[in-house]
């Protein structure tokens, strides 16, 4: 079942994974990806039919706590740690118009 | 060098002050810390002004906790506040928490001293320390070898003697595997015993922090202290820290325990490796145990599984380093193109690998293919620790299937690194608790882990059994 991986799924992976790989990168990711892939897909051979998948190994739903206000991180500690801040909120690039 | 249960009787006592302590540690850090690179930050100054905390503590006459005095490495990716958190990782060099992760305010509330921060793999993706981008730990019995990993700094810490304990995380093996490879106990507790708030997620169902110490004893100390119910992890378990020194030496009389064919009897596994765990079998077996081999067949497809999700709750927890809130930031001349370059230039080889091996698995049409069916292979996993937990109380497995390897030698095979973790991840998919305990030598006279597995919330008997196993072993390394 294991679709050989090639160049395109790489660059089309990347581009959903937010990574600006190089060329040589692709390259060797194509190759790494597709043999880990391979072996991966051994969990293929075992027969899962009416089998649910497990997310998660605790058996807890719904952890619920008062519904109290509680006061948040220092705002301006946070701030501090970013790139760029400005008029007490975080400060990006533009973000309208970025599809050429 | 004292074992952590002395120092802190000591301490308590006021035969030695936590300040002597702390300076013969960081002494034996001055003096080897070059060559093994077992941290990222050595904390001096702060731990020297704690020790003189504790110090004054005892002399007012109170009892500074169960912990006290006894130096402390953590793992670099648990959060300190302003100190820096770099997961040895650029993407978060300089970045300095505004809050502590909930096991720092436990040890210190115990007493420890925090000694420092140690080194690990890149976001604690790998199984040798090498994928750090500050460079790789040296294991400190012999340092043309790797100290295992992912948390490689805290295993050759405690076995270089910088600390008499640490903390580590594991969530593929990445505590029992370096614990097996430095020679020192390391223990994985049942998934949401100890909380997360503040260990930067890795793959959230797998993730658990636990304790590294010389001996079996001091990891049940560090675990009762870092151990129960923490309401800012909504995924750590309501009950209180386990109790764990108390029962360490009730013997193994009775106890049913299985030997796991598919952890053991696996190619490439080194014979005296094997021969190990079928020493400690033995042993056991002499000291009153009822020991048989017990099959966990799908244990076999747990690295398989385990690279599907892993990888795909990665590539979901790492999306945060966008260089928006903290961190590295590369210019783009839009948001999705500084993102992608930030990224980019951020994260180590590994890591994207692991991001892109992640993204793809949970990609359209592949989604149910590969991450879905390794969800059903887990419940399969987990079915088949269940139905072998009924007849047994413990199991015992190889930790790994070498002994510590030289560095360089599995760097370019992603694939052999990965089967590093063949004994280690099924309990990591399970949930349940597993530890490494040192059992004599292998080639080259480096340290072998036997591994002890238990039953969820099992970790008294899973100590109990470690510590004959530490009993049996000792004439070995004498």
């Amino acid at each position: 079942m294991a679709a050989r991986i090639t160049r395109a799924d790489v660059e089309h992976v990347a581009q959903l994974a937010r990574l600006a790989l190089s060329d040589e990168e692709i390259v060797s990711l194509t190759e790494e990806l597709g043999a880990i892939v391979d072996y991966a897909a051994q969990v293929s051979a075992l027969d899962t039919n009416d089998v649910p998948p497990t997310a998660h190994p605790l058996p807890v739903v719904n952890v619920f706590r008062p519904d109290v206000a509680r006061p948040g991180l220092p705002r301006d500690e946070v701030l501090a740690a970013a790139p760029e801040a400005q008029e007490k909120r975080f400060r990006v690039p533009r973000i309208l118009g970025e599809e050429p | 060098m004292s074992s952590a249960r002395e120092i802190t009787a000591d301490v308590r006592s006021g035969a030695r002050s936590a300040r002597d302590v702390l300076e013969e540690y960081l002494a034996e850090i001055d003096r080897r810390e070059p060559e093994i690179h077992a941290f990222n930050v050595v904390l001096a100054d702060e731990a020297r002004a704690a020790a003189a905390a504790v110090d004054a503590a005892v002399a007012r006459g109170e009892d500074p906790g169960p912990l006290a005095g006894v130096p402390l490495a953590l793992k670099d990716n648990m959060c300190t506040r302003g100190i820096p958190t770099t997961c040895s990782s650029r993407i978060l060099e300089g970045w300095r928490p505004p809050y502590d992760a909930t096991v720092v305010d436990r040890v210190r509330a115990a007493g420890a001293i925090v000694v420092g921060k140690t080194n690990l793999d890149e976001f604690a993706m790998g199984s040798s320390t090498e994928n750090s981008a500050f460079g790789p730990t040296r294991n400190p019995r012999d340092s043309t070898r790797v100290p295992g990993g992912s948390s490689g700094g805290s295993a050759a810490a405690v076995a270089a003697g910088f600390a008499p304990l640490a903390l580590g995380s594991d969530t593929g093996g990445s505590i029992r595997q370096p614990a097996a490879l430095c020679g020192v106990v390391g223990v994985k507790p049942t998934y949401g015993v100890v909380s997360r708030y503040g260990l930067i997620a890795f793959a959230s169902s797998l993730d658990q922090i636990g304790p590294f110490a010389a001996t079996v004893e001091d990891a049940a100390l560090l675990l009762e202290a870092i151990g129960g119910h923490d309401p800012n992890d909504s995924t750590s378990i309501a009950r209180p820290a386990p109790d764990l020194v108390a029962g360490l030496d009730e013997g193994v009389s009775g106890l049913r325990i299985g030997i796991v064919d598919e952890m053991t009897e696996i190619d490439g596994i080194e014979p005296r490796v094997r021969d190990a765990v079928r020493a400690a079998a033995a042993g056991l077996e002499a000291a009153g145990a009822k020991v048989d081999t017990v099959s966990v067949p799908s244990a076999t497809y747990g690295i398989a599984a385990y690279y599907l999700i892993a990888p795909a709750e990665a590539s979901s927890n790492l999306a945060r380093y966008d260089g928006v809130r903290y961190g590295l930031r590369v210019e783009g001349e839009d948001v999705a193109r500084m993102n992608a370059a930030t990224r980019e230039s951020g994260f180590g080889a590994e890591v994207k690998r692991r991001i892109m091996l992640g993204t793809y698995a949970l990609s359209a049409g592949y989604y149910d293919a590969y991450y879905g069916q390794a969800q059903r292979v887990r419940t399969l996993i987990i079915r088949d620790f269940d139905r072998v937990y009924e007849k047994f109380d413990v199991l015992i497995a190889a930790t790994s299937p070498t002994v510590a390897f030289e560095l360089g030698a599995k760097t370019s095979d992603p694939l052999a690194m990965y089967l590093c973790d063949v004994c280690t991840v099924p309990a990591n998919l399970s949930g349940h608790p597993a530890m490494s305990v040192p059992f004599g030598t292998g080639e080259g006279g480096l340290p072998i882990g036997v591994q002890v597995l238990a039953p969820a919330l099992g970790e008294a008997t899973m100590f109990r059994v470690a510590r004959a196993i530490e009993q049996l072993a000792a004439p070995l390394s004498a």
